[in-house]
């Protein structure tokens, strides 16, 4: 069996196949590429186990794993908003109403995800808590709020990053009806997580929408397969095939971009939020 | 025309299984509705003058009919920005003052957003909808409470019409792009609201903020219409906890279709 060779195919489909085992394998954080290719080349019983793990975030999930995946992020952010509040760091007026109010939603969200698993046969996961130290390392109220931009941003691209999957008319056994609802369910968490973004990123004097101009605009939140700077959407190079001619910054702007699940539990992400 | 297809008091999305009360397969819904136009006007010839929205363009069916229905919003809103530039309200903002940043940031989102779809739409092979001809004549551009409300009922209307467009959406590319668009569309949305009346990012005339006491049933939550504070049953409309407006093609372009003028008004026959 010619590992490297069954690697750089499978590198050729899908580029992003060793960040996957990357992220979830901690034990080939630290090596170059090729290093990590030896590694799994000297472990062939494992390579099987990390074949299915690495696309288990991608197309093999059923609905459940997709909601009990979103119910992660959603009592990461619950968590995070209850611990910045009682921080007491929020100062009253407008910025306390807005941090109540977002909170309030990801307690809807938290809800409404346990019990639609509920009500289609699963298990809704263990609560997720945000990382103390993560927490106590940023305890001010710019600090915080920066971290809940992150968390908003990373939010919505991960919810973007699950919508294909939920198509109406994808093959996972549940009635159309239930497609129906679950796809505009999410789509309608997503869009709020948006707003929750823009209003955070006001908050911090920030452009509402992910800017290459960001105080933040270096963190991995904003990186990945298709980082938010892309400029091709559907193959067109937006930047110079459009009837009118527009700025790179511009038509990245213009467009969010997905998560896949690997990357947003990365401990780069989201990942290095869990408690 | 929805009384044609529905069977009365049941929720909408029942009905997309059986659009002529026939078992149909969700999936050949598309095929069936782009292969099946025969029949689809004689369903057409069935409804009230009111239903049958003479001189409407249709924006088609199938994955390319909600391409140019998307189009057709953002030609809308691109056109809007564009005229806002011709207003006194933009000409007086300082140069470099934030509010004047804003218009020219967003009149580029949505003209980029305009070309993109066309560009999509061609390289597809779907004939892209004719240019639109917008009807701004109730928008006082010369005055900023106007424009901004004006905006507001843009954007806000822009992530209910992508939020409920989704579920006709056959291809996952197709999903995912509008998924790239709409929420750009909710940070624009927010934005506005919050230059309008500060804080009112997520106000509950589009997200729905009561507290549920109890865990929520599925597709109890996945309703349409406009949020309020009280918790919602299955089929009555209404969003469930945390989540934004969803309407579908139909209903966003009756409201959309005050802003068009005589001969570029929209219909969305195929996404009732």
């Amino acid at each position: 069996m010619n590992f490297f060779a069954i690697l750089d195919q499978l590198a050729t489909a899908d580029p992003d196949v060793l960040g996957r085992f990357d992220s979830r394998r901690a034990v080939f954080k630290h090596l170059g590429s090729a290093a990590r290719r030896a590694a799994l080349a000297a472990t062939p019983l494992l390579v099987g186990g990390l074949f299915k793990k690495a696309y288990a975030g991608t197309n093999a999930d059923t609905p459940i794993d997709i909601l009990n995946y979103a119910l992660a992020l959603e009592y990461l952010e619950q968590d995070f908003y209850a611990k910045f509040i009682a921080s007491g760091l929020v100062p009253a007026g407008a910025p306390a109403t807005a941090m109540a109010k977002i909170k309030q939603h990801e307690d809807g969200h938290v809800n409404l995800l346990k019990g639609v698993i509920t009500t289609l046969g699963g298990t809704p996961r263990a609560m997720v808590q945000f990382k103390q130290s993560v927490f106590d390392a940023n305890k001010t109220y710019a600090g915080l709020l920066g971290v809940a931009q992150l968390l908003e941003d990373t939010g919505v691209r991960a919810y973007k990053g699950r919508a294909a999957e939920l198509v109406v008319g994808a093959s996972n056994g549940l009635p159309s009806s239930t497609q129906v609802s679950l796809l505009t369910t999410a789509l309608q968490i997503h869009s709020v997580e948006a707003r929750h973004a823009a209003h955070i990123r006001l908050l911090r004097g920030q452009t509402p929408w992910v800017s290459n101009s960001d105080d933040l605009a270096a963190n991995a939140t904003y990186s990945g397969a298709t980082p938010e700077a892309t400029t091709i959407q559907s193959n067109v190079d937006l930047p110079t095939k459009l009837a009118a001619t527009y700025s790179a910054a511009d038509v990245a702007a213009a467009f969010d971009e997905a998560l896949t699940p690997a990357e947003v539990l990365d401990a780069s992400r989201a990942g290095g939020l869990i408690q | 025309m929805s009384n044609h297809l529905s069977s009365g008091s049941q929720p909408l999305e029942a009905d997309l299984d059986r659009p002529l009360l026939t078992p149909i397969k969700r999936r050949s819904f598309f095929m069936y509705a782009g292969a099946t136009a025969g029949a689809t006007a004689l369903v057409l010839a069935g409804c009230s003058k009111s239903d049958s929205s003479p001189g409407t363009i249709d924006v088609g069916s199938g994955d390319g009919g909600i391409l140019n229905y998307a189009y057709a919003l953002e030609q809308l809103e691109a056109a809007f920005y564009a005229q806002i530039k011709t207003g006194t309200y933009y000409t007086g903002l300082a140069t470099g003052s934030a509010e004047k940043q804003i218009f020219d940031d967003l009149a580029l989102h949505e003209g980029i957003h305009r070309d993109f779809l066309k560009a999509a739409l061609l390289a597809n092979s779907i004939t892209p909808l004719k240019d639109l001809t917008p009807d701004f004549s109730t928008i006082n551009f010369n005055d900023r409470t106007s424009v901004l409300n004006a905006a507001q009922t843009f954007e806000d209307t822009g992530v209910a019409a992508y939020n409920g467009a989704g579920r006709f959406i056959s291809g996952n590319a197709y999903l995912a792009l509008a998924g790239k668009i709409v929420s750009v569309e909710a940070r624009h949305a927010a934005l506005i609201r919050d230059l309008r009346t500060y804080n009112t990012f997520v106000a509950s005339d589009v997200v729905n903020t009561f507290t549920p006491s109890a865990p929520a049933v599925a597709g109890q939550y996945a309703g349409e219409g406009t949020p309020n504070t009280t918790p919602n049953t299955q089929g009555n409309g209404n969003p469930g906890p945390g989540q934004e407006r969803s309407k579908r093609p139909p209903v966003i372009l009756q409201a959309v279709n005050n802003f068009l003028a005589s001969g570029s008004k929209l219909s969305a026959n195929s996404f009732a």
